[in-house]
């Protein structure tokens, strides 16, 4: 059974963290992987910069930049990878754009993936029918786990063929925005949370975007399986450095 | 085999629409009624008449004389920076502001480089009372600061984009982000044939007026619709999609893009999107653009913002990876000499993007009797302080 849906199975809410590889510096992405581990967080999404993130609002654009100047590559990420399996048990996701993974050969980043230890893939521009036609197959074929997301605006019957393809969790979007909004969540919010848990989808769900502390997190999985913090973590990691992983973890899960 | 979209979306093996989720709403609604709302009469209507009396249409379609005894060709020149601000951009923007009325939106967002789209559509909105905003990034916007004036007293909002390179790639991002943010009562009026499915096959049908004038005025004039070649040129390419559309499955219409080779192809500082790009995605389509060997996308150059875009429309990278278009890179200082030669020759100061397409005559030959259209696709008003300074008039 996939890393992600053992942890899937378990019967408290799930925290995932997102930072973008390359950030602060080139070479963190092992020990920010190994102290979320160690600071309890539930998954990792690691995010493969790219120069035109168009989901993503200024904090995780400015830290893609950032790691692109710090001369983060595909290939780079790959080889700072190599051997995580020996270090953590945690499943972990890429998340990146489509046109760096294409230019690197789709099947080729899938068996990359797969070699390493990558449980699964979030592809914010690769739409679910693209995917389903072209994709899907190569995915299977090396055993990752597409995550694909659904707004407030999303139709039922397109949610219901999201869930109907996916195999481990829905990335819930919580308002129409890109990433790093900070509004909060609003009446509208909390009837969206309520009108897709009573879909019983047989994908559980994850909230992502405009989660990013204890409350929000709470908030975000009154209904749903778990949350996802991107932007805030990102932020924090730019103010307190990266000394300050368990610190930020704790604080959300309100552990002291 | 077409080179029109098909139904899927695709100009061959480019197009489509590689979105994020969340605007999957927006360009679908768009894209499942966008045929049959252009089609409708009552649009049509509207849209004609629109054209005839705010825009100027029909454009001429002048024979250039002098510039014509010069190169030993035929030559003439589809005159679209006689249209209403100046360039061939308000065909899309007349079409797509009544699109938006048509699906009930409030609120318009463009992106801009040079500022000829914002212009273009600050006026539509500012002739239909609705809000606009328009995205243009900090750099252009400290070059084309005429353009922003003019998109200030048209009542637009226009906004810096602060991100990446600060130009026009980074100014649809902008806005691309703004539709995110804004997925029920906002129209994204996109300026070019790119983007996702059906931006690219939208706007070049809002600009096929270009050649379908084309074909009645040469059958005047030449007593044949179809001229030798069709010559624009292209950017994200829309102007070229206009001249294009009706003659790209008619192989006796030979066509011709032309490229901004900025300081030359292999200098690091060019458009020349066919000569230097790689399949891959930007802003939602598949198509050919310029990138590092890591797919990130680099930042082109030239010096007329127009061409200043780092892809092209999928409509044209498929003309130029099947054949059917003839592809051709110009610098900056032939696009400069060309300007002002047209001014010399024929009294008509182009715009620099327009340049371009003049500037092929120089080394691409053609027979004495060969009917060539060239898209004057805008004026050079714009363009002065560029004109003033690379000649110190």
């Amino acid at each position: 059974m996939n890393r992600i849906n053992q942890k899937l199975e378990a019967d408290h809410k799930l925290l995932s963290i997102y930072f973008t590889a390359g950030y602060p510096n080139t070479n963190d992405t092992e020990k920010i992987i190994v102290d979320l581990e160690k600071s309890g967080v539930h998954f990792i999404e690691i995010g493969l910069p790219f120069s035109d993130p168009l989901a993503d609002g200024p904090t995780i654009q400015q830290s893609s930049t950032k790691a692109l100047k710090n001369g983060m590559t595909t290939e780079k990420l790959f080889e700072q990878l190599e051997g995580i399996r020996d270090k953590v048990e945690i499943p972990l996701i890429i998340m990146g754009y489509f046109n760096p993974i294409l230019q690197y050969g789709v099947e080729k980043f899938c068996k990359k993936c797969s070699e390493i230890g990558i449980d699964g893939l979030i592809i914010p521009d690769l739409p679910v029918d693209v995917y389903h036609e072209n994709y899907q197959d190569l995915f299977e074929k090396y055993g990752l786990l597409n995550i694909f997301l659904i707004t407030p605006q999303t139709s039922e019957k397109r949610i219901r063929f999201i869930d109907s393809i996916s195999n481990s969790f829905i990335y819930m979007v919580s308002s129409a925005s890109v990433t790093g909004s900070t509004s909060g969540f609003s009446e509208k919010t909390h009837e969206y949370f309520k009108r897709i848990h009573e879909m019983n989808l047989k994908n559980p769900q994850i909230v992502g975007f405009g989660i990013k502390d204890h409350e929000t997190f709470t908030k975000a999985t009154k209904f749903a399986k778990g949350a996802i913090i991107g932007s805030a973590f990102i932020k924090n990691l730019n103010e307190n450095g990266i000394e300050s992983i368990k610190e930020f973890v704790w604080n959300v899960k309100a552990l002291t | 085999m077409s080179y029109q979209v098909d139904e899927k979306g695709y100009y061959g093996e480019f197009g489509g629409a590689f979105i994020p989720e969340m605007l999957y709403p927006n360009v679908e609604e768009l894209r499942s009624q966008y045929i049959e709302i252009m089609q409708s009469e009552s649009f049509q209507k509207k849209f004609r008449a629109l054209l005839k009396d705010y825009v100027g249409r029909p454009t001429p379609l002048y024979f250039a004389k002098r510039f014509s005894e010069k190169y030993n060709t035929k030559v003439y020149l589809k005159r679209e920076d006689l249209c209403h601000t100046g360039a061939h951009k308000v065909n899309n923007t007349v079409g797509q502001i009544l699109m938006a009325q048509e699906l009930g939106k409030k609120r318009i967002i463009a992106e801009t480089g040079a500022g000829q789209h914002g212009v273009a559509t600050a006026t539509v909105c500012a002739l239909m009372g609705l809000e606009c905003i328009v995205y243009m990034g900090e750099i252009d916007i400290e070059r084309q600061s005429p353009n922003v004036a003019r998109m200030k007293m048209l009542g637009a909002k226009v906004i810096p984009a602060k991100s990446g390179s600060r130009t026009l790639k980074d100014a649809t991002n902008e806005a691309i982000r703004d539709w995110i943010n804004n997925p029920v009562d906002t129209h994204y009026i996109i300026g070019s044939v790119v983007g996702p499915h059906p931006y690219p096959d939208m706007v070049a049908r809002f600009q096929s007026v270009i050649s379908e004038e084309i074909k009645k005025q040469l059958k005047e004039v030449e007593n044949t619709e179809d001229p030798d070649y069709v010559v624009a040129c292209v950017g994200g390419g829309s102007n070229a999609a206009g001249i294009y559309y009706h003659y790209l499955d008619n192989p006796k219409v030979g066509i011709i893009a032309v490229e901004a080779a900025g300081k030359g192809i292999d200098t690091g500082e060019s458009a020349a999107t066919s000569a230097l790009g790689k399949m891959g995605i930007i802003h939602g389509s598949k198509t050919l653009l310029m990138q590092t060997g890591d797919g990130q996308i680099t930042e082109p150059y030239s010096i007329s913002a127009g061409l200043d875009y780092p892809g092209v429309g999928p409509m044209h990278a498929n003309l130029f990876t099947s054949g059917r278009g003839e592809f051709i890179s110009i610098t900056d200082d032939a696009a400069m000499k060309a300007g002002l030669e047209l001014a010399k020759l024929e009294g008509i100061i182009p715009a620099i993007e327009t340049s371009h397409a003049l500037a092929i005559f120089e080394n691409r030959k053609f027979k004495p009797d060969d009917v060539v259209v060239v898209n004057l696709s805008g004026r050079g008003d714009k363009d002065l302080n560029t004109y003033i300074e690379y000649f110190n008039l």
